[in-house]
């Protein structure tokens, strides 16, 4: 009894210090589950109708509605799941949106195989390394060459995100078993584009 | 020929393809929750359309937005056009971009250097 009492004041305290990490960092949507076309739709309509409120640039609404739907069909394509866990589901992740300064920043994480990290790892580390110029080559190179997976997944997700913020990617890998990491990938829209 | 005429949402693009009329459009927004299904009866209707083509055949893309998976099935739709001129027909793809759309636009010249094919960049005003 005393146990589930303090069970549930642990409960109240952390809800209140995760709201208070949220507006630390200056998050305004948060989420961990699974990436449906429904949600992508609704993440992007809420985002839009704030823009509008906000009286952002179209061409920012335009880039943040476009790394939104890349960030986001990326989990819904690529993520993994850890077989320990119950919810045995594909397409999990943690989306996080927030704003700070007028830039936009847009943070993805989810469970992959291991496997596929150095794959990831080196696509996104080619990528960081080339100029717009490089990135239109490898775009136009990869839209020719690659193919639609049976998810619908061009290859095209993070050169787009690159392109578009002309930011460098910002990722993490954390290492969860012998078989599992947890991928974090982090893009920013800055306000002076 | 069979006309298709698709009504956009806000997740899928409007099409109209009409040989008769010779109208042949894709405008709007595209990021539809299954590309590879929406595309398929358009990249068919081209092929049928192709052994049969008109005189002259003018595509407009409109587009406001696009995913990098529907960039994908757009190529596809491009290089059948391609295929088309190469085999001797007369065809022009017309890209319009809303005029302060640097994206948009560079996505058209993207495009034009990969196929060939006479290829046309038309900006627009919003107002």
């Amino acid at each position: 009894m005393d146990d589930n009492k303090t069970d549930i004041k642990d409960f109240l305290a952390f809800a209140y210090s995760f709201y208070k990490t949220v507006k630390e960092f200056k998050i305004n949507l948060v989420y961990e589950g699974e990436i449906t076309h429904q949600i992508i739709k609704a993440f992007t309509s809420l985002t839009e109708t704030n823009m509008e409120i906000d009286e952002e640039s179209t061409s920012i609404q335009k880039k943040v509605f476009h790394v939104m739907v890349e960030s986001l069909q990326n989990i819904s394509k690529h993520a993994d799941y850890l077989e320990t866990e119950n919810q045995r589901k594909e397409g999990r992740g943690v989306f996080m949106l927030g704003k700070n300064n007028g830039n936009y920043c847009i943070t993805t994480g989810n469970v992959i195989a291991r496997a596929n990290v150095e794959n990831i790892k080196n696509q996104l580390i080619k990528i960081n390394s080339l100029d717009k110029e490089g990135l239109k080559t490898l775009y136009k190179q990869q839209i020719r060459e690659g193919r639609l997976t049976h998810k619908g997944g061009a290859g095209l997700g993070f050169i787009d995100i690159a392109k578009k913020t002309g930011n460098k990617l910002n990722f993490n890998f954390l290492s969860l078993n012998d078989d599992f990491s947890f991928f974090v990938l982090t893009s920013t829209i800055s306000k002076n584009i | 020929m069979e006309v298709i005429k698709i009504i956009g949402t806000d997740d899928t693009p409007n099409v109209i393809l009409d040989a008769n009329n010779n109208i042949f459009e894709i405008s709007g927004r595209s990021l539809p929750e299954d590309v590879a299904s929406f595309y398929e009866p358009i990249l068919d209707w081209l092929d049928d359309y192709s052994e049969e083509a008109n005189k002259k055949t003018i595509f407009d893309f409109k587009l406001v937005y696009f995913n990098t998976a529907s960039s994908k099935l757009i190529l596809d739709i491009l290089l059948k056009l391609e295929e088309m001129y190469e085999a001797g027909k007369d065809v022009l793809v017309r890209w319009h971009f809303p005029d302060d759309d640097e994206d948009m636009e560079e996505a058209g010249e993207e495009y034009a250097d990969i196929v060939e094919v006479p290829f046309e960049q038309v900006g627009y005003s919003l107002d």
